[in-house]
């Protein structure tokens, strides 16, 4: 059988701009067809705003890469139109478990509270995802969306002028040259664009190798992630288990700094760990196998004047904690409502600087936790290994010490505390969607909260009345009622009887207040999109 | 902001350090250290407050540093 990833999906074809005889000025291009630039170009164009997506590749990244997607990312899917289909074909868990030794020690539950329309996590191999972003961006385009892939179109040279880039292309059939007002890097962790424009990538390396294996094959494991540490078929390291659809299950395991990395990719030292693991009676055949090791780092800036760096191109995390794909995706939540504003004319160029605030904010609290993580995870001292192992032995008998383990924190959003496109809080209001806060979901008439909001800005009135703004373009009002949906309530009142919100595209809080206030009101839209008062004609 | 109680707190001090020793009978080296290390845990919890946390590892990783001039 021939798998997706074999398969061409965005062929090299010749298009006019290379035919130009200068040239073609685009609106946007986005550089990479990952799920990152995907999702970037797929918003953007639901927005109206004409995008071109170039990829050096024509087809979705084989192997697995990223499997685990996190409500977040799924709630950001239904917004870009692939939500259902994710989750339809995905393996949704909300459970972990924690292995010591040869103990069982505990099992945890990421999503102990009710009412969300997403669960915590699902499993898919990005390929998948990657396929049903590209069947979206082909939808878009047959509805006439100002969208299109250019496969095997890589970027060779940038050029930075003040009101556009400059790109030289190649192709299979030689190079041309595009220009883009603005261009956003979703081009990975080893970014050629970062590369080109000579920016810096710090960070801190860890000493380690883990062994990536993608294996198929018919189990009875529960769907629930399963974490080791220190166990007998890998002494003195970790493993991770975790399902995928078509019995597709990706192992992970830690393998220390000094190893020949070549010899241990190959299947007849791969089939024997394997084994080892899961019994020498389980039949299973390999899908994807690899070796990797990471960093934990960020770009000083993502956005660069007209170069916008998105994703793996502009930080980059362990795999512990399923940061890397779920932040890539945030950024670019946060990015293209804001881009479209600008391209517009309906915020100022300003309003972009608070994507570079609020995503650097977003990736140093990745980096934090992914850091935290592998240092649990993999102890470098005597006494780290002392002290990571009394945890352990700990957790397995009292409750306390079982959040001390840290086998991963699973990634959330952030919020965007002192953020700069807030407004001051009302106070007595409840904590969870405090302004800078994601928008945690809710039950609401026979559908969810979330699927309520429009595509641009929302005041979101609870219990309360609340007047069509004047003058305020791109804001929708949302009336509804807290009554019999105690969930709403809790989320969203606190003690309060009502309350109104100003809800963002991306769906963060930007200001909330217990009545509406038109004054106020239009003061927090203003910051919200970066016009201090008076200065700027919203 | 609640202080750590750095002033005479226990009521038999002869008697908790000989059961602090007690536990650590017959144990090898490493065995000691894992038990201090999930010895400190426990208390750890028990005490929860962050500050109160904060002033005890300051106040513990004081008394190595060399004293001022």
């Amino acid at each position: 059988m021939t798998k997706i990833f074999e398969t061409p999906l965005y062929p090299y074809s010749r298009h006019p701009d290379q035919d130009a005889t200068s040239p073609v000025h685009h609106k946007v291009i986005v550089l990479g067809a990952g799920p990152v630039g995907l999702a970037a170009a797929i918003d953007l164009a639901q927005r109206g705003v004409p995008v071109v997506v170039l990829d050096e590749n024509d087809r979705v990244s084989s192997g697995s890469r990223a499997i685990c997607f996190s409500k977040r990312t799924l709630e950001i899917l239904d917004r870009l139109g692939c939500g259902d289909i994710a989750v339809e074909t995905g393996v949704t868990w909300n459970k972990g478990r924690v292995f010591f030794d040869e103990r069982d020690i505990f099992e945890f539950d990421l999503l102990p509270d009710e009412g969300h329309k997403r669960p915590a996590f699902i499993n898919l191999q990005q390929y998948y995802l990657e396929q049903f972003l590209v069947e979206r961006v082909q939808v878009l385009a047959a509805e006439g969306k100002p969208i299109e892939i250019r496969g095997r179109n890589r970027v060779e040279a940038i050029g930075r002028h003040r009101d556009h880039v400059r790109l030289q292309v190649e192709t299979p059939e030689g190079p041309y040259e595009l220009q883009a007002e603005w261009l956003i890097a979703c081009d990975g962790a080893n970014s050629p664009t970062r590369r080109m424009m000579g920016l810096d990538f710090v960070g801190r390396v860890f000493e380690d190798n883990f062994l990536i294996a993608d294996v198929v094959m018919k189990a009875d494991f529960p769907t629930e992630r399963w974490f080791w540490f220190d166990p007998p078929f890998n002494r003195g390291q970790s493993a991770l288990l975790h399902r995928q659809p078509d019995n597709v299950w990706r192992i992970d395991l830690q393998l220390g700094w000094d190893i020949d990395r070549e010899a241990e990719k190959q299947p007849e030292r791969v089939i024997p760990r394997l084994k080892a693991m899961l019994g020498e009676d389980v039949e299973f055949e390999l899908e994807w196998v690899s070796i990797y090791t990471f960093q934990c780092r960020r770009m000083e800036k993502f956005r660069h004047g007209r170069v916008i760096f998105a994703g793996d191109a502009a930080h980059q995390v362990s795999p512990f904690g399923a940061r890397g794909a779920n932040s890539g995706l945030q950024d670019t939540d946060n990015l293209c409502w804001k881009l479209a504003r600008v391209l517009d004319g309906a915020a100022p160029e300003t309003l972009l600087d608070s994507y570079d605030w609020e995503r650097v904010y977003g990736a140093d609290e990745n980096i934090m936790n992914s850091t935290r993580s592998t240092e649990f995870i993999t102890p470098k001292s005597e006494i780290s290994h002392l002290f990571r192992d009394a945890v352990l032995d700990l957790a397995a008998r009292h409750d306390f010490a079982r959040p001390i383990v840290n086998s991963g924190r699973l990634s959330v959003p952030c919020t965007y505390d002192d953020g700069p496109l807030n407004s001051e809080d009302c106070a007595d209001m409840p904590v969870c969607t405090r302004p800078g806060s994601p928008l945690p979901d809710a039950p609401l008439g026979d559908g969810w909260l979330l699927d309520a909001l429009g595509p641009d800005f929302t005041l979101l009135a609870i219990n309360t009345p609340c007047p069509e703004p004047a003058n305020l373009a791109g804001i929708q009002v949302l009336e509804i009622s807290a009554k019999d949906n105690p969930i709403l309530a809790k989320r969203y009142l606190g003690d309060l009887s009502g309350a109104l919100y100003l809800v963002r595209p991306d769906h963060h809080v930007a200001a909330r207040w217990p009545s509406h206030d038109e004054m106020a009101v239009k003061t927090a839209f203003r910051r919200a999109i970066a016009v201090q008062l008076g200065g700027w004609n919203a | 902001m609640p202080d750590l109680n750095l002033k005479r707190n226990l009521a038999d001090p002869d008697r908790f350090y000989a059961n602090l020793m007690a536990i650590h009978d017959g144990l090898s080296k490493a065995e000691s250290d894992a038990l201090n290390a999930r010895l400190i845990l426990i208390m750890a919890n028990h005490i929860g407050d962050e500050s109160v946390l904060e002033q005890a590892l300051s106040a513990a990783a004081e008394v190595l540093r060399k004293p001022e001039i």
